[in-house]
């Protein structure tokens, strides 16, 4: 066993091919990245310059798209979490026959591509001026498309993150036995919202941060609902100043690039500290 | 086959009411029935806003979509409203057919690359001594994944377009490159397919006991064998799965192909986005909806394979 063992395990050769199989992916991976900042700071003479970064403060519409951008993100992040969390928690109480609902429920906007899903959003606003102009319907129609917050923007991006928050909170929830903690609070006299606000939720912690953030970059680079609807968001904004001046644009790329990195490194961070032990996945 | 253990998961069994029974102490406590009720009533009383949600953000839309696309639009000359399949018909002919065809081969092409690629990848990262490779390559595939849209367009713009730095470095221009065709946008795309790839398949491949390489090595199974008569097939249903779930991510992409290409590639979700924004013909305003049901049915018979995939790998890799 202990020969056999050896020869699986320590093989010369498995090595090479793989030392070779992540140099290949390294290079394609980190080459679009360093040439993109490098193209941001080159100034075409063979110097550096920073000019697509410290240029971006000034530039007109930045700051109202990032604004309205981190609006919509935290507003988001809020309607779906406060949507998403209680559901899930009660389908882990609740019948397996909910369990399934909700799955499929969460899924299904994995069906409808963005875009086809902005064309059907499109399709019903237009309801209003058709058919519902002397009714309330009309009003709450024009309300949630005005400019300054497009509340359907936030419709949009609650339905398109569903599907991933639902498996990062339902990953976590798996993890974590809900009934049974549940039970345990309520007999020490725990109403309902307090078990689940004090016990359950601080075990979902590292979940609910995953959902959070998940939704907070479809949201930071969603383009498709936003340009076709009209809006201007962040990403909306980039486009067009893409247009006009391409090293900004590549200079916002790397910039969003390193958001993710670094939300995403607080993410991790923020979940190991409270788990010391990771017994689960 | 019927008869393979499936795992039940430990804390399921671990239920009986061993916890009413113990708090009986004080008052008479109320016995366990109503509290079970309580408990179903309530559960489907706190899904109830996100049901409701779901049923006007998504529903109306669904149906404005169904609806419209058997409707001739309110612009047309006549009969305006009334039952057509003419959107419909229209939608899969001439060039919106020629888009739908292109945006079809272009997912099957580069989610069978992301797929063929990540395997290794994804191998190389779950059997590597070194914790901090496995870590690092995960985390950045969670990057990269999400790496989708506008900055990926124009970090490519950048790197391999025709002012690019690699393409400057190495004059490709000279050597007929272009990024703005369908292989450059297939490279693009594999920038987020194929971290995608390695997220998805990692668990698969943890799964993958020692036990199993340890005893077909016993049989005197080579290294070769192993990965053709067991590890690939317990794999197959997470890799089909995956190469759905790649497809359907490249398929339903738009932001990247918008900022990238143009038109030179022609796309359905490009067309859709067209027929939204007005540049149709007259009387063609629901073309637009007509192309997204294709789009969505496209889409649909895709997760139709892979939901019973995902559950047939779940059984063997609990």
């Amino acid at each position: 066993m202990a020969q056999l063992t050896q020869r699986l395990g320590g093989g010369r050769r498995p090595r090479l091919w793989r030392g070779a199989v992540l140099l290949v992916a390294g290079l394609y991976f980190l080459v679009p990245m360093a040439a993109s900042v490098w193209f941001s700071v080159d100034n075409r003479s063979g110097g550096v310059q920073f000019d697509a970064y410290t240029g971006l403060l000034s530039a007109p519409g930045f700051t109202d798209a990032l604004v309205l951008t981190l609006e919509l993100a935290a507003v988001t992040v809020v309607v779906l979490l406060a949507l998403l969390v209680p559901a899930l928690i009660a389908a882990r109480l609740g019948t397996a026959r909910m369990r399934s609902v909700l799955e499929v429920v969460c899924t299904l906007p994995l069906v409808v591509p963005p875009v086809a899903f902005t064309a059907g959003v499109i399709g019903v606003l237009r309801w209003g001026p058709d058919h519902l102009m002397d009714t309330p319907f009309f009003q709450t129609i024009v309300f949630i498309q005005q400019p300054e917050f497009p509340l359907v923007l936030v419709i949009a991006y609650v339905l398109m993150s569903l599907p991933l928050a639902y498996r990062a909170l339902d990953s976590g929830l798996r993890a974590v036995d809900v009934r049974t903690l549940v039970e345990a609070a309520r007999s020490c006299g725990a109403s309902w919202p307090r078990a689940v606000v004090t016990v359950v939720l601080p075990n979902l912690r590292g979940a609910l941060l995953n959902a959070a953030f998940l939704t907070l970059a479809l949201v930071l680079g969603e383009f498709t609902a936003a340009s076709i609807l009209g809006y201007q968001p962040f990403a909306v904004w980039v486009y067009s100043v893409g247009n006009s001046q391409g090293q900004m644009s590549v200079a916002v790329s790397v910039l969003s690039l390193l958001i993710t990195w670094v939300l995403l490194l607080l993410l991790a961070a923020a979940g190991r500290e409270r788990r010391p032990a990771p017994a689960q996945s | 086959m019927t008869t393979a253990p499936t795992p039940v998961p430990a804390p399921a069994a671990a239920d009986p009411s061993g916890g009413p029974g113990a708090v009986a102490a004080g008052s008479p406590a109320p016995p366990p029935a109503p509290r079970v009720r309580r408990l179903r009533g309530g559960s489907w009383l706190a899904a109830l806003p996100l049901l409701a949600f779901f049923a006007i953000g998504f529903g109306l839309p669904a149906i404005a979509i169904v609806t419209g696309a058997f409707t001739l639009s309110s612009d047309a000359e006549t009969g305006a409203g009334s039952f057509s399949t003419a959107n419909v018909t229209d939608s899969v002919q001439g060039a919106y057919w020629t888009a739908l065809l292109s945006s079809v081969k272009l997912s099957a092409l580069t989610a069978l690359i992301g797929t063929v690629v990540g395997l290794p990848l994804a191998q190389a990262v779950v059997t590597s001594r070194f914790r901090a490779v496995r870590e690092a390559v995960l985390t950045a595939s969670g990057v990269l994944a999400n790496f989708g849209g506008l900055p990926l367009a124009f970090a490519f713009v950048a790197t391999l377009g025709n002012a690019g730095e690699i393409t400057k470095l190495f004059h490709l221009t000279d050597h007929g490159w272009t990024l703005y065709g369908f292989t450059g946008l297939s490279i693009a795309y594999l920038y987020f397919l194929v971290p995608l790839m390695v997220l998805t398949i990692t668990p698969a491949l943890d799964g993958l006991r020692t036990q199993w390489r340890e005893a077909a090595a016993n049989n005197r199974a080579t290294a070769l064998q192993y990965w053709r008569h067991v590890a690939l097939p317990i794999l197959l249903p997470s890799l089909l799965g995956g190469y759905v779930l790649l497809f359907g991510s490249a398929f339903a992409a738009y932001a990247t192909a918008a900022a990238m290409v143009g038109a030179t590639v022609p796309l359905i979700s490009r067309s859709i986005a067209d027929a939204l924004s007005g540049n149709v013909l007259v009387g063609q305003g629901n073309l637009a909806l007509a192309l997204s049901l294709d789009m969505i049915v496209v889409a649909v018979l895709v997760m139709a394979v892979y939901l019973p995939l995902q559950r047939r790998s779940a059984r063997w890799l609990s």
